[in-house]
């Protein structure tokens, strides 16, 4: 088992302040926009060293997105922050009209996403909006796993010319990824070969399918790791190159069970090669208050819900 | 530019393609259509500058219009075709497979003089706020307008839109609503009255102009003039014009009924007739 290791935890959003900072330096295209979360998404470095390119919208994301469309005509690469719940099912038809369908070169970008959000509760925990997001033609979905990939994908994202969903959130987690990586829109990363199961986890729920294979490890099972950031567009090769060698696979986001990462899977999988799959995903239901390691526990989206799915799906491949 | 006869000959052939395109579809939304002809072809003739032949999106040093209430866009596909976008011919395809005249505007087929697609009510000042702040940026002096419905203004996006717009002085953009006073279910009035609109619009920070007859050309011409004139005073600027549903088709007049149905056969006739061709029909 290939070894990983961290030196600090940090938040993804920091990583997403960070990219769009750099972004400011290097693209003076790049524009911002936020609807009164400007702390919470950390925009405020950009904000404080580029105030002509950041426009504080007010707690109005409709017209916060319907801007960003306008702002593209001209040439601009706006950058839309606030919570992932009022980045996505709260706009879904100014995204869909004015964003989608219009092909706008909108990056939407969100944070406290998932259960991870913590003690306010289900109202703000949105489990639904990668599957709102994949959904739509012409949007890309990306959900990557630690401060400094959410960096990358960042700044890789302003080159992309289309509209973008970049999900990151609130909670400490390992930053074990490499400062300076290259980020490749679509590329999913092998984090590690095994012969067993393959995990395919996104998000948060990445370094959780690090810690299981370990533990998978030791106990002579041999997991392959897979590290989707971009859930749309899939990237189809990889994963059935690992699942062909595997026979068996479990999904691990922070999401629900329904339309989220492991229903990509599933749906490839069920075309080109129908395999044993087991969920690590919340199962039709709201979150609620709480921190979020006891979130993470109660709704089943921790390291030990990853290996039980793993043993499961094992025993499923063997019959 | 174009004198006033000319502009107003126009304006009869272009109620004449609306009535032809949906009739030929059997579908589309003649009613605003009609009601805004003068307004369109007063824009697109005499007060944008704008470049028909060179169509690119950014649209730099140009004046940009969005259509918001993008039901009508039979009125827009012709009065863009007969500027010079695309091929008169190419109104034949509204509505039809394989068209860029979809049934509401939209950049997905690529159609020249469309920048966002509309339709879904309530998103064009949003949309037209953002292209006046890029105009800023860039250091453009381009002005942009938008169109939009009385009803469309009972959606809420509107009125962020709007109170955006005056607290960050978007002063580069006239909007214009078109007052006709009739929705699909009935009067403005009756499914959810608008109040005192100008005083509305006047306390959330607009300038504002109002138009009695928007179906008068050079009426619309002097408004829009006028308007022009309070640019980059610190404020955005409305225009309330007043216009007639169904205006040119006596049966269509007085009613909300033709805001979204179709003439039959006999119904073409009688409108054509009332509607003299000036120009050559597509």
């Amino acid at each position: 088992m290939k070894k990983y290791s961290y030196t600090e935890k940090k938040d993804t959003r920091s990583g997403f302040g960070a990219g769009l900072l750099e972004l400011g330096k290097s693209n003076d295209q790049v524009v911002a926009l936020c609807a009164d979360l400007t702390g919470s998404l950390k925009m405020d470095a950009f904000e404080k060293e580029f105030p002509n390119r950041f426009f504080q919208i007010g707690i109005a994301e409709a017209n916060m997105m319907g801007i960003a469309a306008g702002l593209t005509i001209g040439g601009k690469i706006p950058f839309t922050g606030t919570f992932a719940n009022f980045s996505t099912g709260r706009v879904y038809d100014q995204i869909r009209q004015s964003i989608a369908y219009s092909n706008k070169n909108v990056k939407i970008c969100a944070s406290h996403a998932g259960l991870t959000l913590g003690e306010d509760g289900a109202t703000h925990q949105i489990l639904e909006d990668i599957g709102l997001m994949k959904m739509l033609p012409h949007m890309v979905v990306i959900n990557p796993c630690d401060y400094n990939q959410t960096k990358a994908a960042t700044i890789a994202i302003s080159k992309y010319i289309g509209p973008v969903y970049l999900r990151f959130g609130r909670p400490s987690v390992p930053n074990f990824t490499a400062p300076d990586q290259n980020f490749e829109i679509g590329k999913a990363i092998l984090l590690n070969e095994g012969t067993d199961v393959t995990i395919i986890a996104t998000g948060h729920l990445v370094w959780k399918a690090i810690e299981a294979a370990e533990q998978l490890a030791a106990k002579g099972i041999s997991a392959e790791i897979i590290n989707i950031h971009t859930i749309k567009p899939l990237d189809n090769l990889a994963v059935l190159k690992s699942i062909k060698k595997t026979k068996c696979v479990v999904t691990a986001e922070e999401h629900q069970m329904n339309g989220g990462l492991g229903d990509s899977i599933a749906q490839l999988l069920s075309r080109e090669m129908p395999t044993p799959q087991e969920y690590v995903a919340v199962n039709d239901s709201f979150g609620e208050s709480g921190t979020p390691d006891q979130l993470m526990t109660k709704y089943g989206l921790d390291t030990l819900d990853i290996i039980s799915a793993a043993e499961r799906v094992l025993k499923r491949k063997q019959k | 530019m174009n004198n006033t006869e000319e502009l107003k000959n126009l304006c009869v052939q272009v109620r004449r393609d609306i009535v032809r395109m949906v009739h030929a579809v059997n579908s589309g939304h003649p009613g605003g259509s009609l009601g805004c002809v003068e307004y369109m072809i007063a824009l697109y003739k005499s007060i944008l500058k704008h470049d028909p032949n060179n169509f690119n999106m950014n649209g730099v040093n140009e004046d940009l219009f969005f259509l918001s209430n993008g039901h009508i866009s039979p009125v827009f596909y012709s009065v863009l075709a007969r500027s010079g976008y695309f091929p008169v011919e190419e109104l034949i395809t509204f509505r039809k497979l394989n068209s860029r005249l979809q049934g509401h505007p939209t950049t997905h087929e690529g159609l020249p003089g469309v920048r966002i697609a509309s339709g879904s009510l309530g998103q064009g000042m949003s949309v037209s706020i953002g292209a006046a702040l890029a105009k800023k940026l860039n250091n453009d002096k381009g002005v942009i307008f938008s169109l939009h419905g009385d009803g469309e203004l009972q959606e809420g996006q509107i009125w962020e839109a709007a109170i955006y717009a005056a607290a960050n002085c978007v002063d580069n953009y006239i909007a214009t609503i078109d007052y006709n006073g009739r929705q699909i279910d009935g009067d403005v009035e009756n499914v959810l009255s608008l109040g005192n609109l100008k005083s509305k619009f006047e306390a959330f920070g607009w300038t504002v102009f109002e138009n009695e007859n928007g179906n008068e050309i050079e009426q619309v011409i002097a408004t829009l003039t006028l308007a022009k004139s309070f640019l980059g005073k610190g404020k955005p600027i409305v225009i309330i014009m007043k216009t007639e549903m169904g205006m040119g088709v006596d049966y269509m007049m007085g009613t909300h009924k033709w805001h979204g149905s179709a003439p039959n056969d006999e119904q073409l006739v009688s409108a054509l007739a009332q509607l003299p061709s000036s120009l050559k029909d597509y």
